[in-house]
């Protein structure tokens, strides 16, 4: 391999990893806060994939399909938690393994049905064409770059929320004692629904964002999915730091697998975990306490 | 009538109407009851570890896969159709497999063990959909189905529909009375009080690990027998049988039957097949039907179907 390929794959990695910690911070706050493991997290970045891919084609442009579809995610995000999601905080992690995967049924079924089986491309952003020379050969698509450090923005934000807000200041409490929280006077039950929707927005997006890259197809979803909640079992669950970094490893992990090992690259990551596990078997920043 | 008599009652006719659908001997219904009953014995392997053992595992697909594969490995390769030699290795496949990795996930608790095994299920499905070595995703077909033959003569012809009904049929009864057997043994109050607490389980004296090892491992050789039962029985066998999906689906097969129960995933098993293929013939997207029921049986019957026949006619 040259150099140049290893900074391309590198660089790839990097990108897909910080796409990655879209899904999984989401996926990881739900848990961290809520206590939900939340098996539709995969069906909200579909679901946002198919939006980005209908608004662009009614709007013309994918910057406005984000700026109306996260909205309008977050909103969607709020029914499903008052709906369904809200009913089993006193229940166990099985009933709501349960629940949440008959909602990724019922959404993939509700995907199809609205868009059918094809798959849809979605168009690159005219202004993000373009792509970076990387040595003789490689280059590097634009809109790359930009996912890339959108995501990083969007980590910043998230950052600065958790530990310099109010709000974040709540959810961190609401993370180790949502009892406690409650008889302190702050509204658990709205804490809890803002907390959803964020996770289902950031999967959203995610999709939004990869939607140009991967196309939209159904049950898109469910790799995804599998894939996050392995980013969030090698950061350790309930840790958005542990699921930041997670997600460059598996990230950096999965392509390069695929050049180094293409016959079996899928199962690299599942590897990766494995032996993080048997390292740390609570992954890289999970809590040494008693699992919830 | 007890709540004890009505189950007994029910698994009896639930037994002799199963025989009775061995006489009429209608191709469809055998193949449809024997997939039900296929999945049965996969659903009541499941509620050892999710019902009584408290462990929620979903790398439970892998060992039916595992099996399948092991039986179609068996007969193309090594041209054994003997279901003596072939059933026994089968199961031996699944079992170590589950040693393996049940050894790996125990050490993980709670969530993160059902990550854990999610993970592996994973790992195996694309080994074996991407691996050249198995036929990738189209799966592999049973050059010959088991037979087993005493001086020329076949005695046990699985290539022959009633036949195999019927071995499938006993192969349920068996797996149902040894689960039931183990779990009234002391070895299954020791699940029971896992399941219960496991600290003061362990601080009875009894090595919790090894208990639920073994209930891994005796749970995934369940699990192989439904597999090598359903290899044989379609004569083909696929990577997606190995994949998360299908440890879901059998996860909700159990909790939408009554976890714990026994009798209560075989009730589960029954109404999602038949669930399944009615609602595939009303339209094109029955999985949407089987989520909407699913939802609705988690929201309103918190101990599935089962919790309907305990409660009887008293609403």
């Amino acid at each position: 391999m040259t150099l140049s390929l290893v900074a391309l794959q590198l660089l790839n990695g990097v990108e897909q990893g910080l796409l990655l910690f879209l899904v999984a911070s989401g996926l990881t706050l739900v848990f961290g806060v809520l206590g939900v493991l939340n098996f539709a997290h995969g069906s909200f970045y579909m679901l946002g994939a198919y939006l980005a891919f209908w608004l662009a084609e009614r709007t013309g442009s994918l910057l406005f399909a984000v700026l109306l579809g996260v909205p309008l995610m977050l909103l969607f995000g709020f029914l499903v938690e008052r709906l369904a999601v809200a009913r089993l905080y006193q229940r166990d992690h099985l009933s709501q393994v349960l629940l949440t995967y008959g909602l990724v049924l019922l959404f993939n079924e509700l995907s199809r049905l609205l868009f059918g089986n094809d798959v849809h491309p979605v168009a690159t952003p005219a202004l993000l064409s373009g792509s970076f020379k990387l040595g003789e050969v490689q280059s590097w698509p634009a809109y790359r770059l930009f996912t890339s450090l959108s995501c990083l923005v969007i980590a910043l934000l998230l950052r600065y929320v958790i530990l310099g807000t109010r709000f974040g200041m709540r959810l961190r409490a609401g993370a180790s004692n949502a009892e406690m929280l409650e008889v302190l006077g702050v509204d658990v039950r709205k804490l809890f629904a803002r907390v959803f929707s964020a996770g289902v927005a950031l999967a959203a997006l995610a999709g939004m964002l990869a939607a140009p890259l991967t196309t939209v197809y159904p049950g898109m979803g469910e790799s995804v999915l599998v894939i996050s909640f392995v980013v969030v079992v090698i950061g350790g669950i309930g840790s958005v730091r542990g699921a930041f970094f997670g997600a460059l490893l598996v990230g950096i992990a999965d392509t390069f697998g695929k050049v180094l090992v293409p016959s079996v690259s899928s199962a690299v990551v599942y590897a990766v975990m494995a032996a993080v596990l048997i390292w740390r078997p609570r992954g890289l920043f999970g809590a040494p306490a008693e699992a919830r | 009538m007890t709540a004890r008599q009505r189950v007994q009652a029910l698994l009896c006719a639930g037994a002799l109407a199963l025989l009775a659908v061995a006489a009429v001997g209608d191709r469809f219904w055998l193949q449809l009851f024997g997939k039900a009953m296929i999945t049965c014995i996969f659903a009541i392997s499941l509620d050892l570890l999710v019902g009584y053992a408290g462990l929620v595992s979903l790398a439970h697909a892998a060992f039916f896969g595992l099996s399948a594969y092991a039986l179609a490995g068996l007969t193309n390769r090594l041209q054994l159709v003997n279901p003596l030699l072939t059933l026994p290795l089968a199961l031996a496949a699944a079992a170590l497999a589950a040693l393996c990795i049940g050894w790996l996930s125990l050490r993980a608790a709670g969530v993160y063990f059902i990550m854990v095994t999610l993970a592996f299920t994973q790992m195996l499905f694309y080994l074996f959909s991407e691996a050249p070595w198995f036929g990738g995703s189209d799966g592999l077909y049973l050059s010959q189905k088991p037979l087993l033959s005493i001086l020329g003569r076949p005695l046990l012809d699985l290539g022959n529909r009633t036949a195999a009904y019927l071995f499938i049929f006993a192969a349920l009864v068996l797996s149902y009375f040894f689960l039931s057997r183990l779990l009234r043994a002391p070895f299954g109050r020791v699940l029971a009080g896992i399941r219960g607490n496991e600290q003061r389980t362990r601080a009875l004296g009894f090595s919790t690990a090894r208990y639920k090892l073994t209930a891994f491992v005796i749970a995934g050789a369940v699990a192989g027998l439904a597999g090598y039962l359903d290899a044989a029985l379609y004569g083909f066998v696929n990577p997606a049988e190995l994949g998360w999906r299908q440890s879901g689906l059998l996860l909700m097969t159990v909790l939408l039957g009554g976890r714990g129960t026994l009798y209560g995933p075989i009730l589960g098993a029954f109404l999602l097949t038949f669930l399944e293929h009615y609602g595939a013939r009303l339209t094109d997207h029955s999985s949407a039907l089987i989520g909407a029921v699913v939802i609705l049986v988690v929201l309103f019957l918190p101990r599935g179907v089962a919790g309907l026949v305990e409660r009887g006619g008293r609403g």
